[in-house]
């Protein structure tokens, strides 16, 4: 089915054969055209935003990588993207050491532990939370997350205040900080982090299961031989994935996070900023060279989440090789 | 072992079949114990947050069942109930604020919804003093926009997949499957910084339809994958029956192919409209927002439901706000929810069987 | 080493349903024993209560019992890994682990259990390749992935890690379904050598197989679809291919002969 229609000699072509090599020349083009469209989609992203960042970054009187204000529309237009790389990425960074070990467990809990009367729509339930908007996660965020945080900072506070990033220089603030943050993105990340990695622990294949019980394996060694070395691949990518909804998160962000331009390893200190929560905030109010510079940090998003899930679908591609029909 | 009975060493491992164990109630009667502990060092220390309590529950659980294991059955034993304990554990700390967040949600908004709520729009309501307004411009916004979304990212979704699937061989193939996947995480605000960029090229203002652009970018790639999916499970020999009977391939693709794959092409639709219904960021630098009822979506701000939510809670910031902020988030995530479930249910309804 | 099987009573489930009933044996030491009948007989269902595999499938348990000389399986204090450890299990189609390497699919049991010296992993790698009669083909290549092998070589990789840790009881379900006529033959041969040492069971559904590798044979049926599987006789094999005492065992070797 990979060939197209056996060419007819054109002396014994009919109308309606005629007709149909028409039609399935248009019907060719224009689902090639889709595709295409879309390459030319990414391709107009990267364009129209290196464009505007060009603008903005050549009256740019900060360096752009370790200025911490964001004052584009000033006298003296100045802004760079140091404490919002530092936000963004430390952020994402908390949220992936916990989401990633707890979505693990849920993942083994739906495939390999649960009772299958909770499994199945416990797994159910997970796919639809994946779906809350991420609009009610920070509204949620903030009025139940952050009082709730409360206990907890103060608590990281005296014991590993120490640490120095868990020491908190302004007691009795809200929690609406980094740490928080990136708690919450844990939650946000986590449906999708389980049902991918669910979904490779439910491939592993039976057999391989049974050869490792066989051998007289505990159920936590016939994971740890059979279950945990195959579903690797997915576990990472699954993780990529998650770590790219992360980064650039924009609206529970914005909402949770109280912002300001200082760069502070106090991640208990309210204060800090991402990449996405900055353009969120700022936009609206923003003069247009302002709105450039806002493209420009834009674009350094859009690179890294560009790298990120690019990784993660290469991982993913290299054990991918079973498809349905059409193989 | 040995060969015959020559000589026997003594074996590698142990051979009793028999071991201690612990009764079949242990793991709930140190869950019990650990929670009972939890709540009474918590009580005690006088510990404000719920969350420190469930923490110390959880330490307490994961500690006494690999020790009390340790002790009874030995270190495998141990570590495998431990195992099962961090699993169980797991799953309790993604319930707890999964289930939270969907307990808090409906408890907040159930009160603020009521008929006027859901058929006003904010016109002329001084937003902080009353509990008065609602959210029927928002309403209107949001299905306009994602149906307009909708309307052009199905096709090109749909028409790619068929692409891949039926055409797609090659360079340009790879390129686009690649690109699909990469697509499907560019963030919501990049996609509306993309689409404002153009928007001011052509020195165009704020709308429903250049929001409704941005949502479709995010929606795309999300129709492909699924679509594609589907087109996949239509078995090869429909379409070589379709073929020997001497029907063009674009006939069978449109007349056998996609009518298969129909019931699942329509579910991935319906999740990605989902998907995109609870949008903010891309809304709130395209279409703005506006008090008063915009049936256009071609000109001037309008209303969306996500949108509404971040301007009653940053905007109005009050009591007030926050209630009506919940009263939309309820009436979102229902409307996001029923669509789920709505389009699970065809998908198990209309499911093309794999194979043969 | 090798120890005698005596089930009595035994009855197994999957959910509400009976997948065998009632059945009764012995099963000596150091001898090779068959179990045939038609699909769905409840053979390989059998097999895998003597190691207590069948419980590993959700909603499956077992009434009766099995005891290995003088322990029961099915004893409350009976630890369902032990005893796989004492019966290992050779499985339909090859299974060595994917992602690991053949040395360490032999000794994957064993480190499990906590052996770490290198040298007496070393040790039993060679003597389980060898009684495997897979040694002089992997000596060489021993840090390359098992799933690089041939499906007959597979076979025998399982077979070796399955008596790396030196169990009491072999059981085989259906070990060559899926092998072509040559590894057939190496693994019937196989067989034969390892009967010096162990007890083995080998459920197939191939009765010149049976024929030729057992000592004694059982042959299961069932009296209709839906209806629990049960053992019809057993008895020497000899006897059982020439002479059966039950009307059905003749029956069936005949129509399948025939």
């Amino acid at each position: 089915m990979t060939s197209s229609p056996p060419a007819t000699s054109q002396g014994r072509a009919g109308r309606s054969r005629r007709d149909s090599r028409f039609g399935d020349k248009v019907f060719f083009n224009f689902s090639r055209g889709a595709g295409i469209l879309l390459l030319v989609i990414m391709a107009a992203i990267a364009g129209f935003l290196a464009y505007r960042s060009a603008l903005a970054l050549g009256k740019n009187e900060g360096n752009f990588l370790t200025t911490f204000e964001w004052t584009p529309d000033g006298v003296k237009p100045v802004f760079g993207i140091a404490v919002l790389a530092f936000g963004t990425l430390v952020s994402a960074l908390i949220a992936m050491l916990i989401a990633v070990p707890v979505a693990v467990g849920i993942a083994l809990f739906i495939s390999h532990y649960a009772p299958r009367r909770i499994a199945q729509p416990f797994a159910y339930l997970v796919d639809l939370l994946a779906a809350v908007p991420s609009i009610v996660y920070g509204l949620w965020g903030v009025l139940f997350l952050v009082p709730h945080m409360d206990g907890l900072t103060s608590w990281l506070n005296e014991y590993l205040g120490w640490t120095y990033i868990f020491d908190q220089t302004k007691n009795g603030a809200p929690a609406r900080n980094l740490f928080t943050v990136g708690i919450l993105l844990a939650i946000m990340v986590l449906p999708i982090i389980t049902a991918v990695t669910r979904e490779v622990f439910r491939q592993v294949p039976r057999m391989h299961e049974e050869a490792a019980l066989a051998l007289g394996a505990t159920r936590w060694e016939m994971i740890r031989t059979a279950v945990l070395p195959f579903g690797r691949p997915g576990i990472i990518s699954a993780s990529m994935l998650g770590l790219g909804r992360a980064l650039g998160e924009t609206i529970a962000v914005a909402i949770v996070l109280s912002s300001n331009s200082q760069l502070s390893l106090h991640l208990l200190d309210p204060g800090g900023g991402t990449f996405a929560q900055n353009i969120a905030l700022k936009f609206n109010e923003s003069q247009p060279f302002g709105r450039d510079a806002l493209m420009a940090s834009g674009l350094v998003l859009f690179v890294i989440t560009l790298l990120v899930n690019g990784a993660a679908r290469m991982i993913i591609a290299r054990r991918k090789e079973y498809s349905g029909a059409n193989a | 072992m040995s060969a015959a009975t020559t000589t026997a060493p003594a074996p590698l491992l142990r051979r009793d079949l028999t071991t201690a164990r612990l009764p079949r109630w242990a793991p709930a009667g140190v869950a019990v114990l650990a929670i009972a502990l939890g709540c009474a060092i918590g009580a005690g220390a006088g510990l404000a947050s719920h969350i420190q309590w469930g923490l110390i529950a959880a330490l307490l659980f994961l500690t006494i069942s690999y020790g009390l294991a340790a002790k009874v059955e030995g270190r495998r034993q141990a570590k495998d109930r431990f195992a099962t304990s961090v699993v169980w554990v797991a799953f309790i700390l993604a319930v707890v604020p999964l289930g939270a967040l969907t307990f808090y949600t409906v408890q907040q908004g159930i009160g603020a919804i009521n008929g006027d709520f859901l058929t006003h729009s904010m016109k002329g309501v001084v937003a902080s003093t009353t509990a008065d307004g609602g959210i029927y411009h928002a309403i209107i916004g949001t299905l306009e926009q994602v149906l307009l979304a909708t309307l052009i990212a199905a096709p090109i979704g749909l028409l790619t997949a068929v692409y891949l699937v039926e055409y797609g061989r090659g360079r340009l193939a790879k390129a686009v499957t690649f690109f699909v996947d990469v697509m499907t995480g560019v963030p919501s605000i990049v996609a509306g910084l993309f689409i404002f960029s153009i928007w001011t090229m052509f020195k165009q203002g704020y709308s429903g339809f250049s929001g409704s652009l941005a949502l479709a970018i995010l929606m795309i790639p999300v129709v492909v994958r699924s679509a594609e999916e589907m087109l996949k499970l239509v078995p090869n020999e429909l379409r070589e029956a379709s073929y020997a009977l001497g029907v063009p391939k674009w006939k069978t693709i449109v007349r056998i192919v996609i009518p298969t794959a129909i019931g699942g092409i329509t579910t991935g639709v319906m999740l990605a409209v989902a998907r995109i219904t609870g949008e903010t960021a891309p809304v709130l630098m395209l279409v703005f927002g506006s008090d008063v009822i915009n049936n256009n979506p071609f000109s001037d701000p309008q209303q969306s439901l996500p949108l509404y939510i971040w301007q009653q809670y940053t905007v109005v910031n009050n009591e007030y706000g926050y209630d009506r902020a919940w009263g939309a988030a309820l009436v979102l995530i229902a409307f996001v929810m029923g669509l789920n479930l709505v389009a699970r249910g065809i998908a198990r309804w209309r499911s093309p069987k794999a194979g043969h | 080493m090798a120890k005698r099987i005596d089930v009595s009573g035994l009855s197994a489930f999957y959910g509400t349903t009976k997948a065998i009933e009632d059945i009764s044996m012995t099963v000596e030491p150091r001898s090779v024993t068959a179990f045939i009948g038609p699909s769905g007989c409840g053979k390989s269902t059998f097999l895998r209560t003597l190691n207590r595999m069948h419980e590993v499938i959700p909603g499956a348990r077992v009434e009766g019992k099995v005891m290995l000389d003088d322990e029961n399986l099915y004893g409350s204090n009976v630890d369902p890994v032990a005893v796989r450890r004492s019966v290992g299990m050779v499985f339909q189609r090859p299974n060595p682990f994917p992602t690991m390497s053949i040395y360490d699919n032999v000794v994957a049991g064993l480190k499990l259990a906590g052996v770490k010296k290198k040298s007496v992993l070393d040790g039993v790698v060679e003597k389980s390749l060898k009684g495997a009669n897979l040694w002089n083909e992997v000596k060489d290549r021993l840090n390359k992935p098992g799933a690089g092998l041939s499906g007959g070589q597979q076979q025998r990789l399982c077979i070796a890690r399955a008596i790396a840790v030196e169990p009491q009881v072999l059981l085989m379900d259906e070990p060559c379904s899926a092998l072509d006529p040559i590894s057939t033959l190496a693994i019937e041969d196989l067989i034969g050598e390892l009967k010096t040492q162990y007890t083995i069971v080998i459920v197939t559904h191939n009765m010149q197989q049976a024929a030729r590798v057992s000592d004694r044979t059982a042959f299961f049926n069932l009296a209709g679809v839906g209806q629990p599987g049960k053992l019809i006789e057993l008895d020497d094999t000899q006897r059982i291919f020439s002479n059966p005492s039950v009307q059905a065992t003749e029956d069936y070797i005949s129509g399948r002969f025939g």
